[in-house]
C-alpha cells in the first residue's frame, strides 16, 4: 500500500482519538498538465500536483466532515479533529452510518502509462495540431478561440475504522477546441472534443475537423419559426439531457421529494425506444473505478428498461433509509467534497437507425446540436425545462439551413415518453457527467423562435 | 500579509523561476479556510470544515505563460513550483527586481465568522427553516445553507511587487419547494457579502420567507408566453443580464482573440444614452469586492458604458501588457491552482430616473423577469440565454399572472441597444461566475431595466 494509505490510516486513528466512534479517510494525489494554445503558439503550460485528504467522522448517528492539504502527521491529526468537531454540530440522523466493507474486484486498465512518457512538448504539439486541423479544414475558419489539451493521473486511497480499504490508480485526458467561422456577416463558434485515458487515444485531426465543421455549419443561421415538431438531439445534447435524468434518479433527491421521478418506480414512463443504465465499471467510461467515493464496489444498475423505471441510484446513507443496498453511486469531486449520490458512467442504449434514418423519420423538424443555459433553464425538482438551442432545420428528412436563438421546452419525464428512436452509433460525451449516447429522435417538442 | 509569504523566500522563488529566462515571474501564495453546513428535512447536516494552502508560480516569456502549482507553503514547496514552472523554458537566467512591499488594506471584517460558535450557525439555519416552513402548509420542502470562507493571499513578482489581501466572505441561501396536488414549484434566495458574521445581524430569516413566497406564488403560475416582446427585468440579480450580455464580452482576453462582439466597438454608441454601467471591485463589503486583484493590482471602479458609449475593457496584467495599457485590477483566479484571467468584480447598470411602476406601466403586452436562475453567453457570437426563476405576464401596463419555465434568449448587441428604461431602485446581489473552468464570486446589480424587445421562450405557443 502507498504513503496515501498510511496517511489515511493515521487519519482514522486520529479521528477516533478525537472522539469519533467511526471514521473514514479518503486521500488522493493527482498530477496533471494543461496546455492552452492560440494562434499557433502555446498560450499557457501548466504542471501541477495536488494531494489532500477528506475525513468523515461519526459520533453515534451524527456525521461531520473535514478536508485539507496538509498530509503531515500533525496536519492529518488536525483535520481528523476538525471532522470530529463538525460531527458534534450535526443533528442525529438514524441512517447516518459508516459504510460496511464489501469485496472489491480490481478493475485493470484505468491508467494509461503514455501520460507519464509523453513530454510537455509532445502534448503541446498535440494541442497545436488540433488547432491546425481546424484552420486547414475550410477557408471560412477565421481562427480558433482556444485549443486545449489536459491530462491527469490520480491515485486514490480509502480506509475506514469499519474495515473499508481500497486503492486504485486512474488516468484521463482530453482535448477540445472552439473554432471560429465567419461568413454572411456573422461569426459562429464550433466545439470539437475528444476523450481518452492517455494522449495516444486522442485523434487531433478529428477533433479539429469536428470544431471546424460545427462552426461552418452554423454560418447564416436564422431563428426557426415557433412550433411543435419532431426534434433530433445530437449525442452532445442527448448526453446533457441524459445527465439531467440521471441526476434526478439519485435517491437523495427522490427520497426528499425533489425529483420528478419520486414515487414512480416500476412505472412505464419512458418509450420502449429508450434504455438507460449506469455502469461504474464500463472499461471505456471516464468515471470508472473499482469502488465509489465511500469504498463501495462500483457496479452496473439498469435505470430504464422496456420503458419502465427500474431503479434509483443509492449511496450508503440513502440505501440505509430504505433498508436496501448501495448501488455504489457515492461520488466525490476530489477530497474536498463529501460523497453524495450521483451517476458514474451513464449509458443510453443504441437503436438500429443511422443518423440519416433518424432525420428521415423526423421528416420536418429541428436537429439540435447545442444547448445553452442548462443550469438555469432546468428545474431539477419538477423536470420542467426551457433552454437555449441551436442546430439545423430538418426538411424532407434531411438537414437543411442552420437555426439559432431558439428555445426548446418541455419536461424531462414527458420527454422520456416521447423518444421515438435511438440512433445506432453512440459516443462518449463529457457533458452531463460521463455519458455514452447515440443521437435521439423525440417525436414532438415545443420549439420557440420567431 | 507576509505571514504566508516571507519576502526572502519569495525572492528566492522568483529567482529560481527566472533561472531559464522569462520576462516576468510571479508567486501567488494562498491559505484558505472554509466552514459550511446546511439544514434539510429540518435536520442540520453536511457540516464541513476545510483548510488548504499552496502556491502557484508563473513565468511569462514570449506569448506563453508557464505555470506550476503545489500544495503547501514551505520554502521547499515554493521552490518546487518555481523549478517546475522554469523547467519548460530554454533561455538565459534573468534576475528579478528586489521586492518592495505595498501595504494594501483588506476590507474590514467586524465579526470574524470563525470566532462565532458553530452552534450559533446551526441555530441560524433552524431560524431560517422555521421562517421558511412558516409561510404555509404548501411548503413541502425547505433547505438552507450557511458558508463562510477566508482567503489570505500574497503576491510577489519580478517587477518588485509584494502585496497581499485577507478576504472573508459569508453567504446564506434558502430554497423552498411548494406543492399543491400535482403542482410543484421552487423558490430560492441568497444573501452574501465580502463581510463577516455582521452580515447576518439584521434579519437573515427574511431570505427564507422570500424563497418560500416565490415558490408559493409560482403555484398559481401558468405557461410562459413565447415570442418577441418587451421585457422588464427586475433589480439586483437582474443585473446578471448585463453581466452576461456585455460584461463577458468586455473582458480583454476575449477582445484580443477576436472572440467578442465588442471588438472594434470602443468609443462607439452601443446603447441608448440613458445607459451607464460600471465594473467596481471597490464597492464596500460587496460580494465581488477585494482590496487587490489576484495579481496584486489595486481593484478599481471602471466605467464601461458612459451615456450609451462603450468606454473601457477589463484587463489583467497580461492582456494590459499586450494592449500597452494599465491593468484595471481585474486579474482574478479561483485559487492558487489557477492562472489569473480577466474577470468581472461587481458589475452593474447605474441607477436611472424611472420608478419600476413607470417602467411597467408603459408596456402594453410583455414579460416581467423578476429574477433569473442564471445565464450563459458565447462572447464570440454574442448569443445568450437566461433561465427565469420568477416571471410574470405584463398586460395593459400591469403585472397580471405568474409564469413558469420561461427562458430569455437573444444577442448581446441587439439586446443592449434595446434597453430603453433604467430604474432608480438600484441594489446589488451575489453570484458565482464561471469562466475557463474557474469560479469566482461576482456582484451584479441594477434597478428595474426594460429591454424594448427580446425573445421569450416559453411553453405556450
Amino acid at each position: 500500500m502507498s504513503d496515501l494509505n498510511a496517511a489515511a490510516q493515521r487519519a482514522v486513528e486520529a479521528a477516533t482519538a478525537a472522539g469519533a466512534g467511526e471514521a473514514e479517510a479518503y486521500v488522493s494525489r493527482d498530477s496533471g498538465r494543461e496546455v492552452r494554445v492560440h494562434g499557433g503558439e502555446v498560450e499557457s503550460l501548466t504542471a501541477a500536483t495536488q494531494s489532500g485528504i477528506g475525513v468523515r467522522a461519526w459520533i453515534g448517528h451524527r456525521v461531520g466532515y473535514a478536508y485539507g492539504t496538509d498530509l503531515s502527521e500533525a496536519g492529518v491529526a488536525a483535520i481528523a479533529a476538525r471532522a470530529a468537531e463538525a460531527a458534534k454540530v450535526a443533528d442525529e440522523d438514524e441512517f447516518a452510518a459508516a459504510p460496511r466493507p464489501a469485496p472489491i474486484e480490481a478493475l485493470p486498465g484505468l491508467g494509461d502509462p503514455t501520460i507519464a512518457t509523453s513530454s510537455a512538448d509532445q502534448v503541446a504539439e498535440l494541442a497545436l495540431s488540433v488547432e491546425r486541423a481546424a484552420l486547414a479544414a475550410d477557408p471560412r475558419i477565421a481562427g480558433v478561440e482556444q485549443a486545449v489539451y489536459a491530462d491527469s493521473a490520480e491515485l486514490v486511497s480509502i480506509v475506514s475504522t469499519v474495515g473499508v480499504a481500497g486503492e486504485y490508480e486512474t488516468s484521463s485526458c482530453f482535448a477540445y477546441l472552439q473554432a471560429l467561422a465567419e461568413g454572411d456577416g456573422g461569426r459562429e463558434t464550433g466545439l470539437g472534443f475528444g476523450l481518452a485515458r492517455g494522449p495516444g487515444g486522442l485523434d487531433p485531426e478529428a477533433i479539429g475537423a469536428e470544431g471546424a465543421a460545427r462552426a461552418i455549419s452554423m454560418i447564416g443561421a436564422t431563428k426557426p419559426v415557433s412550433r411543435s415538431c419532431p426534434v433530433v438531439f445530437d449525442p452532445t445534447v442527448a448526453a446533457s439531457f441524459a445527465g439531467l435524468i440521471g441526476g434526478a434518479l439519485g435517491a437523495n433527491a427522490v427520497q426528499r421529494g425533489r425529483s420528478p421521478f419520486a414515487d414512480r418506480l416500476g412505472e412505464s414512463l419512458a418509450s420502449e425506444a429508450l434504455a438507460l443504465h449506469d455502469d461504474g465499471r464500463d472499461p471505456d467510461g471516464a468515471a470508472s473505478a473499482p469502488f465509489d467515493g465511500e469504498g463501495v464496489p462500483r457496479r452496473r444498475t439498469a435505470l430504464i428498461e422496456g420503458g419502465r423505471l427500474r431503479a434509483y441510484l443509492y449511496d450508503t446513507y440513502t440505501a440505509n433509509r430504505e433498508g436496501g443496498a448501495s448501488t455504489g453511486s457515492a461520488s466525490r469531486h476530489g477530497y474536498r467534497s463529501l460523497p453524495s449520490v450521483s451517476t458514474s458512467n451513464l449509458v443510453v442504449a443504441t437503436g438500429s437507425l443511422p443518423l440519416a434514418g433518424l432525420l428521415a423519420e423526423a421528416g420536418d423538424g429541428v436537429y439540435v446540436t447545442d444547448v445553452a443555459g442548462l443550469h438555469s433553464g432546468v428545474n431539477p425538482v419538477t423536470g420542467v425545462f426551457s433552454v437555449g438551442a441551436s442546430g439545423r432545420a430538418i426538411r424532407d428528412g434531411e438537414l437543411a439551413e442552420p437555426v439559432r436563438e431558439f428555445t426548446i421546452a418541455g419536461d424531462l419525464v414527458s420527454m422520456l415518453g416521447s423518444v421515438q428512436a435511438a440512433g445506432a452509433e453512440a459516443r462518449w460525451v463529457p457533458f452531463g457527467g460521463s455519458v455514452s449516447t447515440p443521437p435521439l429522435l423525440i417525436d414532438e417538442m415545443s420549439v420557440s423562435g420567431s | 500579509m507576509s505571514e504566508i509569504l516571507d519576502p526572502a523566500v519569495a525572492e528566492r522563488a522568483l529567482a529560481r523561476a527566472l533561472a531559464n529566462g522569462g520576462r516576468f515571474a510571479e508567486v501567488f501564495a494562498e491559505r484558505r479556510h472554509g466552514f459550511s453546513l446546511s439544514i434539510d428535512e429540518s435536520r442540520i447536516e453536511s457540516v464541513e470544515s476545510g483548510a488548504e494552502e499552496g502556491a502557484g508560480v508563473r513565468v511569462i516569456e514570449g506569448s506563453t505563460s508557464y505555470f506550476a502549482h503545489v500544495d503547501g507553503l514551505d520554502p521547499a514547496d515554493l521552490e518546487r513550483a518555481a523549478d517546475e514552472a522554469a523547467s519548460a523554458l530554454r533561455g538565459e537566467r534573468r534576475e528579478p527586481r528586489p521586492l518592495k512591499a505595498v501595504a494594501s488594506t483588506p476590507l474590514p471584517i467586524q465579526r470574524r465568522p470563525e470566532e462565532v460558535a458553530a452552534s450559533r450557525k446551526a441555530e441560524l439555519l433552524r431560524e431560517l427553516d422555521e421562517r421558511g416552513r412558516g409561510q404555509g402548509g404548501e411548503i413541502a420542502q425547505f433547505t438552507a445553507s450557511y458558508a463562510e470562507a477566508r482567503r489570505e493571499v500574497a503576491i510577489a513578482n519580478s517587477d518588485g511587487l509584494l502585496n497581499g489581501d485577507d478576504r472573508t466572505r459569508t453567504r446564506i441561501g434558502a430554497q423552498a419547494v411548494a406543492r399543491r396536488e400535482a403542482t410543484v414549484e421552487t423558490g430560492a434566495e441568497t444573501l452574501g457579502a465580502h463581510r463577516g458574521f455582521e452580515l447576518l445581524e439584521d434579519d437573515p430569516g427574511l431570505i427564507a420567507e422570500q424563497a418560500a413566497r416565490k415558490a408559493l406564488t409560482l403555484l398559481d403560475a401558468g405557461p410562459a408566453p413565447s415570442g418577441s416582446m418587451p421585457v422588464v427585468v427586475g433589480g439586483g440579480f437582474g443585473g446578471v443580464l448585463f453581466h452576461e450580455m456585455t460584461g463577458h464580452g468586455l473582458e480583454a482576453d476575449h477582445i484580443q482573440k477576436g472572440a467578442s462582439v465588442y471588438v472594434g466597438k470602443l468609443g462607439e454608441q452601443v446603447a441608448q444614452p440613458l445607459l451607464n454601467a460600471y465594473d467596481d471591485g471597490r464597492l464596500p463589503g460587496e460580494w465581488g469586492s477585494d482590496a487587490i486583484d489576484d495579481e496584486g493590482a489595486p481593484t478599481q471602479k471602471t466605467q464601461v458604458i458612459e451615456g450609451g458609449r462603450l468606454t473601457a475593457f477589463l484587463y489583467d496584467h497580461l492582456s494590459a501588457e499586450r494592449d500597452g495599457v494599465a491593468s484595471t485590477g481585474n486579474g482574478r483566479r479561483e485559487s492558487f491552482r489557477h492562472l489569473p484571467i480577466p474577470r468581472m468584480t461587481n458589475t452593474y447598470i447605474a441607477p436611472g430616473e424611472a420608478t419600476p411602476e413607470e417602467i411597467i406601466a408603459e408596456v402594453e403586452k410583455g414579460f416581467y423577469a423578476v429574477s433569473f436562475g442564471g445565464g450563459q453567453v458565447d462572447p464570440a457570437t454574442g448569443d445568450f440565454v437566461f433561465g427565469v426563476s420568477e416571471g410574470y405576464l405584463i398586460e395593459g401596463g400591469k403585472v397580471t399572472r405568474p409564469c413558469r419555465g420561461a427562458t430569455l434568449i437573444g444577442n448581446c448587441l441587439e439586446a443592449l441597444a434595446a434597453i430603453d428604461a433604467v430604474g432608480s431602485d438600484f441594489f446589488m446581489k451575489t453570484g458565482i461566475c464561471g469562466k475557463g473552468g474557474q469560479k469566482v464570486p461576482v456582484g451584479t446589480g441594477q434597478g428595474h431595466v426594460r429591454v424594448g424587445a427580446m425573445t421569450v421562450g416559453g411553453t405556450e405557443l
